[in-house]
């Protein structure tokens, strides 16, 4: 009798961090959330898999003739539509991980009414799948390379890793507060969207950091998805990687996780009740 | 710390009706904010779901919950489920818990049988290891094998009950909280449903459950805890409180109760119950006696003229068996109902009921649209023995759920040739 767990179930405080040894224990039910959206999606379309591919590659073909043909945007000596590409694929994975994330608690009112588990796995779950579509996506970048005859930096070994943990980072505060915050204010979820669309006109993507005049840059780099993704592009193509970006971009995304979980924590109380 | 294994000590539970957090926008929130407005919180509006409800669970012991809709019952259960948590009190819990509020959580139509078994299982908290040692088993319970590779939108809907209540039964807790699972699927499946439960109780495990079905109740329970308005009334031995139960919660007894259960009935735009009366000889009555005709007078009001509106009872015995159902209106046609008030009457004859306790069920329902009373009115009767009295034998009265007077013709039998 000694060896069996006691759970104490009563009101608990309002000030509580993530139980990462519970979130640890539930590893195989998050596995499975994320197994679950990545199936389901790609049985629901007739493009299956491709979809993943398709979604970045016909954002890439747009802005290539828009930005790269019509408005001739300097691209830094690379192929516009690689140069675009490169920039898209981070974009996509942070969109999808912060759009879907923010509504996966809404929508998950049937699980959250009828089962326990860690709550914070729902909206980890989410970033998880986008994190799925980024891969696949990625491979994408092997075919490029080929058509234009371009040979990778070798900074890229470290710096997509990098670039990508503090994007990956970033997203999951994002979405982790978004989700609590969604509940919470349900008109926020219309706003959402809106929202990462001008955020991605912000964030240098369809044009290069260099483009911008230097007394503006530092306003451009207080967004912390300009640094990820100049890292992202620049381990790439080559160019030094500005570290200082990056850090201020890592802080503000450990802030945000901190932050996020300590109010997402507060509200899953009452997500039962309100949903 | 106690060795038992569920202990609910001083629980309460808190709903703020109306305040509700979800019905706040960002925007309303911004302008109290800047216009330093600030809402307020009657306490007229506090719903107290649970109080003070203290209870042991012993181990290896099967326990129902049973009361009327609103009493608490689900409360408990999601707080027991840890879906939401309790304003004050606390339980300790011993073991691992699996609670079932209701089987299929997390089915997905797109998936396969196979699938869904995966997910449904890693949802309900089963491991990798498991759910592929008991896999087999599963399938063979729910009678699916060949359609396990089928996504199971294409599933009847006793199929994807089978295979979701057969993934809920393998489960293997010390401790099981069910919740009115057995309310769904044929009858057939429901008497699988219940020899499983049954075996789960049998064998050792601690179980909690909630259901409306007395029968089932008093089959797998050995105790019970009666809950009304949120508070324990009495515990003890299963049977007795059953019977406790039935014979308190909804006796006819007290025009008032019928009265007050009416006016808690939420507005509906088509329609109002107005009164439930029994009737004998122009009389209200209480204990019904069977030498005499009975009317049932269902007095309503409908606010426009409606197609198919129709209002009915269910007489059912004390174990939930349905005797026999009455519509007022619809048989020949889907008939109009005008707008108005009525009183719609059914009259059983006399020398029919059976002398013993009846449950009377009252609804009503729009045809192919929905039900006026999503919770049926349960009012429940006696019947005393008055009519044609067995000479021949006293103090019999005949088993069965009626006991009609029917007509007998008696005549020398003619040979056949």
């Amino acid at each position: 009798m000694a060896e069996e767990p006691l759970i104490v179930i009563q009101h608990s405080s309002a000030w509580r961090g993530i139980d990462f040894r519970e979130v640890w224990r539930y590893r195989e039910m998050l596995y499975f959330l994320v197994w679950r959206d990545v199936k389901v999606r790609y049985k629901q379309t007739t493009l299956g898999i491709t979809w993943a591919l398709i979604q970045p590659l016909l954002g890439m073909i747009v802005l290539a003739f828009v930005f790269g043909r019509v408005a001739k945007l300097p691209s830094e000596g690379i192929p516009y539509p690689l140069f675009a590409f490169a920039g898209l694929l981070p974009w996509t994975f942070f969109s999808n991980a912060v759009t879907n994330g923010s509504m996966s608690v809404i929508n998950s009112g049937n699980l959250l009414t009828k089962v326990y588990f860690p709550r914070i796995l729902i909206p980890a779950a989410t970033v998880m799948t986008a994190l799925v579509d980024f891969f696949i996506a990625a491979v994408m970048l092997l075919p490029l390379f080929l058509y234009y005859r371009f040979v990778p930096d070798v900074r890229l070994i470290y710096g997509l890793p990098l670039a990508m943990v503090v994007c990956l980072a970033f997203a999951s505060g994002l979405s982790i507060a978004l989700s609590g915050l969604v509940v919470r204010y349900r008109d926020l979820r219309h706003a959402i969207p809106f929202v990462m669309q001008i955020w991605m006109f912000a964030t240098p993507i369809v044009y290069s950091l260099s483009v911008v005049p230097t007394k503006y840059r530092w306003m451009v780099n207080l967004n912390p998805m300009a640094p990820v993704i100049e890292a992202f592009r620049r381990s790439i193509f080559g160019g030094a990687i500005a570290t200082s970006g990056l850090v201020w971009a890592a802080v503000v995304a450990v802030v945000l996780i901190f932050a996020g979980s300590v109010y997402f924590r507060r509200l899953e109380r009452v997500f039962a009740d309100v949903i | 710390m106690s060795e038992f294994p569920v202990r609910i000590e001083n629980v309460s539970k808190l709903y703020r009706i109306g305040a509700k957090l979800d019905q706040r926008t960002f925007r309303e929130t911004v302008s109290d904010t800047v216009l330093l407005r600030r809402r307020d919180r009657s306490p007229e509006r506090d719903l107290w779901a649970l109080r003070d409800v203290s209870f042991d669970v012993r181990h290896g012991e099967a326990t129902a919950i049973i009361g009327q809709n609103g009493a608490g019952k689900s409360t408990l259960l999601k707080i027991l489920s840890r879906i939401t948590e309790p304003t004050s009190g606390r339980i300790l819990v011993r073991g691992r818990v699996s609670s079932l509020l209701e089987v299929g959580t997390g089915f997905h139509n797109e998936l396969t049988g196979r699938e869904n078994v995966q997910l449904n299982g890693a949802i309900l908290g089963m491991t990798r290891r498991e759910i592929k040692q008991r896999f087999d088993e599963i399938v063979a319970f729910a009678e699916v094998e060949r359609f396990i590779d089928t996504p199971v939108k294409y599933y009847s809907s006793g199929m994807y009950m089978r295979l979701a209540f057969a993934v809920a039964a393998h489960l293997e807790p010390e401790i099981l909280v069910v919740d009115e699972v057995l309310a769904v699927g044929d009858a057939a499946f429901q008497a699988k449903c219940l020899r499983k439960m049954n075996d789960v109780a049998s064998h050792g495990r601690t179980v909690l459950f909630v259901s409306h079905n007395m029968p089932a109740v008093k089959a797998l329970c050995q105790t019970a805890v009666w809950l009304k308005n949120g508070q324990v009334v009495s515990r003890g031995d299963a049977a007795s409180i059953v019977t406790q139960y039935l014979q308190h919660s909804s006796s006819f007894a007290g025009r008032d109760s019928v009265a007050e259960r009416l006016a808690a009935i939420p507005a509906d735009p088509a329609f109002r119950m107005e009164s439930i009366r029994l009737l004998q000889g122009r009389r209200d009555v209480e204990l019904v006696a069977n030498g005499e005709p009975l009317e049932i007078e269902l007095g309503f009001e409908v606010f426009r003229e409606t197609l198919g509106l129709h209002v009915f009872f269910r007489l059912l015995d004390l174990e939930e068996t349905l005797v026999f159902e009455a519509v007022h209106n619809g048989h020949e046609t889907v008939a109009r109902a005008e707008a108005g008030r009525w009183i719609a009457t059914a009259v059983i004859p006399a020398n029919f009921l059976a002398a013993r306790p009846y449950q009377l069920l009252i609804g009503a329902a729009i045809a192919n649209g929905r039900e006026l009373l999503p919770d049926p009115i349960r009012l429940t009767f006696d019947v005393q023995q008055t009519g044609l009295v067995d000479r021949a034998f006293p103090g019999y009265s005949p088993p069965g759920q009626l006991a009609p007077l029917l007509e007998w013709r008696l005549e020398p039998a003619r040979a056949t040739q």
